[in-house]
């Protein structure tokens, strides 16, 4: 099916994978925060949309127990409302991205499958252990998130694939995120730093962005955090997991000076 | 080119779009500019509508995307305190921003919550003004958001 129409609205997963298999070279659309960027500045022409807005099995929330579910198209204005208990940092991180416009369009899914460096939910994603769930005709892969990251703009994701949401355990005790930029409101990270600790049962994450080619877990920083090691040790273990590039945002010194500033703030916070 | 219907300021219309069309474009063309566009990048603000009442940058948004979907422009609030609050405190300078700044005001004095300053400004950070140095123009709105709650 090669379809001309400029957008196909479909109101199931199931036909919105078969519009993916049938006709893959159409853009998929979600909020369109980055995509439309693009398309504006001439950079971007999509000869057809497939636009997940009206796909209700990608707007759920669900919680069942300790794991919890964000579907795809739940934007970012949605978790910062409605996951602050059940998911603070992640609604932290959500609350620091763009403005309100762009936080009522922007998606978590459109966030995983730009796979910018710099994208907010990723560290925290990363701090979480997260699973990214793909859909296919072909059926259904859970994708750890530090394997759906593979790259700057790159993913795991196939050609006839859509990223239907993501799989958090909920998890107990401290948690945080924080990022640095230029100004207070409407900033591209320049780092980002996600952690959470539950020292009664020893359980830790730590997830880093715009700080390497992917946000990326933290394992031994998890650690320290967990066994309840000193903040100098915290904190050579978040920089030195970090490979920072110097681009037209900051040179990579800056990065790397900024995350250790943020790390040692948050060792503190997380007491 | 698609026909998309839309709902927009309560009456049924229908727009052409190319894919590359924004929402921003597709409701100049219906004839209602006053929704500005600037930067098309999602960074002023000035193209600020209600997308089946969420506000956002129409300048992001596909048209064809849009289609059943209902769209509050400036020309379709009505609020006659917030204007008149918005020029007995200088917040209208050039102008060009207004037309953002009025649908993104509505959206907030929508809320709940009564408005404190800091909450104000977060709330409309996602909309540039190069003239009023922003003081003007929150002054106001918490001039309505006190007033509308007695
Ligand atoms: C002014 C401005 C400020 C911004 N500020 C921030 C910020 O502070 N932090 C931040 O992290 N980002 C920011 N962004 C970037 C952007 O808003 C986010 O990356 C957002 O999460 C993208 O989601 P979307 O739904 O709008 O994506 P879209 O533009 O709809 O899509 C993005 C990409 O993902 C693909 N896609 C979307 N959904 C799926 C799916 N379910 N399955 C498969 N592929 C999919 C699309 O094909 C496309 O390639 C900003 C953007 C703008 C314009
Ligand atoms: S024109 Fe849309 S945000 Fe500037
Ligand atoms: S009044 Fe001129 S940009 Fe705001």
């Amino acid at each position: 099916m090669i379809s001309t129409d400029g957008a196909v609205l479909p109101r199931t997963l199931a036909a919105a994978l078969a519009v993916r298999a049938d006709d893959p070279v159409r853009t998929v659309v979600a909020g369109g925060t980055d995509l439309m960027v693009g398309v504006n500045a001439g950079r971007l022409r999509p000869s057809s949309w497939l636009s997940l807005r009206r796909v209700p099995e990608l707007q759920r929330i669900e919680r069942h127990g300790s794991s919890l579910f964000v579907g795809a198209c739940v934007t970012f204005a949605r978790i910062e409302r409605e996951l602050v208990d059940t998911a603070p940092a992640l609604a932290a991180a959500a609350r620091t991205v763009g403005s309100v416009q762009i936080r009522n369009a922007a998606t978590i899914g459109g966030n995983l499958s730009t796979a910018s460096p710099a994208g907010d939910s990723l560290p925290v994603l990363a701090c979480y252990h997260a699973e990214v769930e793909v859909a296919s005709v072909r059926g259904t892969r859970i994708v750890p998130i530090g394997e759906f990251l593979v790259g700057p703009k790159r993913t795991d994701l196939g050609a006839d694939e859509l990223v239907v949401g993501v799989h958090l355990r909920r998890t107990t005790g401290e948690q945080a995120f924080a990022k640095v930029g230029p100004r207070a409101a409407m900033v591209i990270a320049r780092c980002s730093l996600a952690a959470r600790v539950d020292r009664t049962t020893g359980d830790a994450g730590v997830g880093i962005g715009a700080v390497a080619p992917c946000a990326l877990a933290v394992p031994a920083a998890a650690e320290i955090l967990a066994s309840g090691g000193s903040v100098d040790d915290f904190v050579a273990a978040v920089v030195s997991a970090a490979a920072p590039i110097d681009d037209l945002r900051a040179p990579a010194a800056y990065r790397h000076h900024a995350l250790a500033v943020l790390a040692r703030r948050m060792h503190g916070w997380l007491q | 080119m698609t026909t998309v219907r839309l709902q927009l300021n309560g009456e049924a219309c229908s727009v052409e779009a190319s894919p590359v069309t924004s929402l921003l474009a597709a409701i100049r063309q219906a004839g209602l500019t006053g929704t500005q566009g600037a930067c098309e990048e999602g960074e002023c603000g000035s193209c600020s509508v209600l997308l089946d009442d969420a506000l956002v940058c129409s300048c992001l948004v596909p048209a064809a995307a849009c289609d059943g979907a209902r769209v509050t422009t400036v020309e379709g609030v009505v609020a006659p305190d917030l204007a008149a609050a918005l020029a007995a405190h200088g917040a209208v300078q050039c102008g060009f921003c207004t037309p953002g700044f009025v649908v993104a005001a509505t959206a907030l004095l929508d809320g709940d919550e009564p408005l404190d300053h800091a909450t104000a400004a977060h709330a409309l950070a996602g909309n540039l003004c190069r003239c009023t140095g922003y003081q003007p123009i929150l002054a106001a709105v918490l001039e309505v958001d006190r007033a509308r709650r007695g």
